[in-house]
């Protein structure tokens, strides 16, 4: 049916063929006539670009973004490198100048020649690395010596530079050289071989913000590669600025208590979260990760027996102790198995099955009611809660107050901690919960596991009436003209499960603690501030009940560790604390003075700010 | 069964503009693959696009053997399997330069955006051999070719590879104003396409969206990126000047300049070692190739066969158009190859499959149903 006869349709076909013809011959001459511009018109001026190869591709590098304090004091800057590059086709002879550059500035011939076989043949006009931020001596002779150098030149690049070295170094973390692995993944689409990536703290969780965006120049060079011309400039877009929660002059204080020693100290705002300390010891400098850590470095690093590369704070899952009774004091006081009248007589152990659980003190603390086994930690106490509770009910209660789950910290490698529960223990050992086990969950010894941070968040929780946050790093995030990219609110990530009468309870015997008389850590009052807290002592290595050990003759690594978490001011908090000194022995001796000089130093500081600001509630 | 006349009316000098286009191709990739100061290690693609050559023509002889007409028929079954091979890239497709095209077939990979461009032809010149007429197509007669036409752009744009739907769109619109339609059917259609542009760029589209397109519209807002390679591209077209620097003596080739020499920009290779006489040869050829696709259209006494061979010298066309005009700076650059001289196993097929329809057309239109 579609055939076409009729000498009408041929004449209508032959019109559209010519049609189409036509435009297929208007088109070749169009491109026929741009082949003559370019190659008659303009051939010679591009023959003569083509001959000396000039129209070159400059990267300009962008400046990562800055890193502040919660005063919008500077932490982290970026300070100019000077680079020694060189473009190997502008080289007369590439072996003979890098002989000659090599005595000029007594670099090693062979490590820069390394650098660019390293480089590769495919950049043969482009700039090669040689040498990362030569010194300003180097750069003077090279400066000098020019015009006998062809084909080198000095790139001068913005470096990340960490102005308190050593200083809160896990936190904010480092940077090193992205891999090809990674350039391989979408994940990082604007950055190329060569340029440095967050690698661990918020250098690492806020990557994308602070990375900015590379820039580059067109332009026409000469034959010794100097630039004629500048033909286009895409200017380079800097990182966005962070501005952290963090107290940095509390944070100073922490690391120098912490000094010399293995540990961890968190500090949060109770009303929001945020983290005003996060401080691991040992620690590192961030700067030597600056242009590829030396292999002594990073051995002596990686070997160290105090793990510096460790953020403790998150990284490190210790026995909560005796800082766990809270949550057995609010599992108990929940289900009923006590309440606030009920007493226990303490004998300085406790008889279970046909073992003998003991007390800390081994006179015992007579007859107690919950409130005042808090208060003197009493473990006999919190055998017969705990045992009455039993273990699941006891997970369900430390799940609640965000104990075994990673508390959600903007860090990579946070530790979630361990509860364990009768299935926990089936499934990991394929053997059955013993009931005396849960006696040792209950003073949080055990398989019992938790991070710093997540008892700073746990304390503040307690000490801001239940509330429990994901602890907070950055409060904002600016570009580098202050407009606020990104706002981080306080988030709720759950709430104690008790009741108002229990807490307040609880936070009575942790006040006592600190504020009465006979409290692990009346050691540490201060004049003026009430405090509450919580000391804690955990053991490292387990040993039978009974055994008598002098902890004096144990070797260090086997000597327990030291816990306090505490608040302040008890009656209207703005600071929650948890402090673990490894190996500290005990937690009122070791840990609570850490804490107790923190919040003085801190209440101190805030009630000048307060003076200045009286609109504050009363 | 077999028609000798089938021998008698073969096109021979169709085949023969064919060969020397893929031979002035093999010698342009030879160069483009072996040039460079220690040389670039491309080698093995000069072999392999050789055997592609070989498999092409195999292809092209192998379509001569089924008569054009059995396409008409068959067109339906033909789309539906391209559609579906389009679909399984999205479950079963190999990656590649950020973007999901092909399909691994064990041995050779294939691109199946490539055959949905045949398969796009023959079901328009089917449909459009039932509608067409002298006051050409209304509304109705477009919305089954426009259905058609939009399910296969769709797929292929969401790759994405932004430059194969758009030549899809670029041949289904040559063969739908070739068949004539209705002058109030462009001028609404035009209407309409002026109203929506400006309204989905001011309310439709991102920052970083128009960024993108204006890019693409304009390399030199990218100076860096593809504007850069565009200068490359233009000082190794021009440096050829009139005569080139001759065979293997291009420079901006061989310090590898240029991205993709010997895909995409590998008319700049010609451009440079053989200059202005070596371009004119080339672009003299495709005119003749494309001519000899409209005169076998045009001879053709079956309207089914006039739109099929219209539609495929298109697609030449159109390659030929853009490929040229994104290296000479005339034209966004979009991943179009040049037929049969760039590099690329599913470009030659696909283009050897066309060839092979148009002498098929060719040597059959003796046979008035």
């Amino acid at each position: 049916m579609y055939e076409l006869n009729k000498n009408a349709d041929r004449d209508w076909i032959k019109q559209r063929i010519m049609a189409a013809g036509l435009c297929i011959l208007i088109v070749f001459v169009l491109l026929f006539l741009r082949l003559v511009f370019l190659q008659l018109i303009k051939g010679e001026e591009y023959r003569r670009l083509s001959e000396t190869n000039c129209v070159r591709l400059k990267s300009i590098k962008q400046s990562r973004g800055l890193i502040y304090d919660r005063n919008k004091k500077l932490l982290v800057d970026n300070r100019p490198s000077f680079d020694l590059v060189m473009v190997l086709e502008d080289a007369v002879s590439v072996p003979d100048t890098v002989s000659f550059l090599s005595s000029l500035i007594h670099e090693p011939y062979a490590d820069l020649m390394d650098n660019i076989q390293k480089a590769g043949n495919t950049a043969f006009y482009k700039p090669v690395t040689l040498k990362k931020d030569i010194s300003r001596d180097q750069l003077a002779i090279v400066e000098a010596h020019k015009f006998d150098l062809p084909g080198i030149h000095i790139e001068i690049e913005p470096t990340r530079y960490y102005i308190y070295p050593k200083m809160a170094s896990h936190l904010l973390g480092y940077l090193g050289e992205v891999n090809r692995e990674e350039l391989q993944t979408e994940k990082y689409p604007h950055v190329k071989s060569g340029d440095n990536i967050g690698r661990y703290g918020v250098e690492k969780s806020f990557e994308p913000f602070l990375q900015g965006r590379r820039g580059g120049r067109q332009v026409e060079v000469d034959v010794n590669g100097r630039v004629v011309k500048v033909l286009k400039t895409v200017p380079p877009v800097s990182g966005n600025d962070l501005h952290l929660t963090l107290d940095f002059s509390l944070q100073q204080m922490a690391e120098d208590l912490l000094k010399d020693q293995e540990g961890a100290v968190v500090a949060i705002d109770p009303a929001n979260g945020d983290i005003l300390v996060m401080a691991s010891s040992p620690s590192f400098d961030q700067n030597d990760f600056i242009g590829g850590i030396s292999n002594e470095k990073w051995r002596f690093l990686m070997d160290h027996p105090g793990h510096p590369m460790t953020n403790k704070a998150i990284q490190a899952e210790y026995p909560p102790a005796s800082t766990y009774k809270m949550v057995t004091a609010i599992a108990a006081l929940e289900e009923k198995s006590i309440d606030r009248h009920s007493t226990t007589f303490c004998p300085g152990y406790y008889v279970f099955g046909n073992r003998r659980y003991h007390c800390w003190s081994k006179y015992g603390h007579g007859k107690l009611t919950v409130e005042a086994a808090i208060t003197q930690s009493c473990d006999v106490f919190f055998y017969q809660a705990g045992e009455k509770v039993g273990v699941d009910a006891l997970a369900q209660y430390a799940n609640g107050c965000g104990l075994g789950r990673a508390t959600g910290v903007a860090l990579a490698h946070e530790r979630a901690g361990l509860i364990p529960t009768a299935a926990w223990k089936r499934s990991r050992f394929q053997e059955s919960w013993q009931a005396g086990e849960t006696l040792s969950i209950s003073i949080g010894q055990g398989f019992n596991l938790v991070t710093p941070l997540q008892m700073a968040v746990f304390t503040a929780a307690l000490a801001n009436g239940g509330t429990l946050y994901r602890p907070r790093i950055v409060k904002s995030i600016e570009d580098s003209s202050g407009n606020v990219i990104k706002k981080i609110e306080p988030e709720i990530t759950g709430g104690i499960p008790a009741g108002k009468n229990t807490l307040e309870l609880v936070k009575k015997g942790l006040l006592d603690v600190v504020q009465g008389d006979r409290g692990t850590a009346r050691g540490i009052r201060i004049k003026g501030i009430e405090m509450a807290g919580k000391t804690g002592t955990a053991q490292v290595f387990s040993r039978k009940t009974g055994e008598k050990f002098d902890n004096k003759k144990l070797a260090r690594t086997l000597q327990d560790h030291a816990w306090f978490v505490c608040y302040a001011p008890a009656q209207n908090p703005v600071i929650a604390i948890s402090v673990i000194i490894e190996h500290g022995e005990h937690g009122s001796t070791a840990a609570a003075p850490v804490a107790g000089a923190l919040v003085k130093k801190y209440l101190g500081f805030s009630e000048l700010e307060n003076k200045t600001e009286p609109a504050g509630e009363g | 069964m077999f028609d000798r006349r089938l021998i008698e009316n073969f096109d021979w000098g169709f085949l023969a503009v064919i060969l020397l286009i893929g031979s002035c191709g093999l010698v342009i990739l030879y160069s483009a693959v072996s040039a460079g100061w220690q040389g670039t290690g491309l080698h093995y693609l000069f072999e392999k696009q050789m055997i592609w050559m070989g498999a092409g023509l195999v292809v092209m002889m192998g379509i001569l053997v089924i008569d054009f007409r059995e396409l008409d028929k068959l067109h339906l079954l033909i789309y539906a399997l391209c559609v579906g091979l389009l679909v399984s890239i999205y479950f079963f497709g190999q990656s590649g330069g950020g973007s999901r095209r092909w399909l691994s077939l064990g041995v050779v990979n294939i691109q199946p955006s490539e055959l949905m461009k045949i398969s796009l032809i023959i079901s328009l010149a089917s449909l459009y051999a039932t509608t067409v007429s002298p006051e050409g197509l209304n509304f109705k007669n477009l919305l089954k070719p426009a259905v058609i036409c939009i399910i296969p752009v769709a797929l292929i744009i969401n790759q994405p590879d932004l430059g194969t739907g758009l030549l899809l769109l670029l041949i289904a619109g040559s063969v739908t104003l070739f068949v004539k339609v209705e002058k109030k059917v462009i001028f609404t259609l035009g209407g309409l396409l002026i109203c929506i542009v400006p309204l989905a760029w001011m309310i439709g589209l991102k920052e970083y969206q128009k960024a993108r397109i204006l890019t693409f519209l304009d390399p030199d807002r990218d100076p860096l990126g593809t504007g850069y390679h565009i200068i490359q591209s233009k000082i190794a077209i021009g440096s050829g000047m009139i005569t080139g620097k001759g065979f293997l003596q291009g420079t901006q080739n061989a310090l590898s300049f240029l991205p993709e020499q010997h895909t995409d920009f590998i008319l700049s290779v010609l451009a440079e070692e053989w200059g202005l006489a070596g371009c004119t040869v080339l672009l003299v050829l495709y005119f003749f190739l494309l001519l000899w696709g409209l005169n076998i259209a045009y001879n053709c006494r079956n309207m089914f066969g006039s739109i099929l061979a219209f539609g495929i010298t298109a697609m030449i066309f159109w390659q030929i158009f853009i490929n040229i005009g994104m290296v000479m700076g005339l034209m966004p650059v979009v991943g179009v190859p040049l037929p049969l001289v760039s590099y690329g196993g599913s470009s030659v097929i696909t283009n050897m499959v066309g060839f092979g329809i148009l002498l098929n057309i060719s040597m059959r239109n003796f046979s008035k149903a």
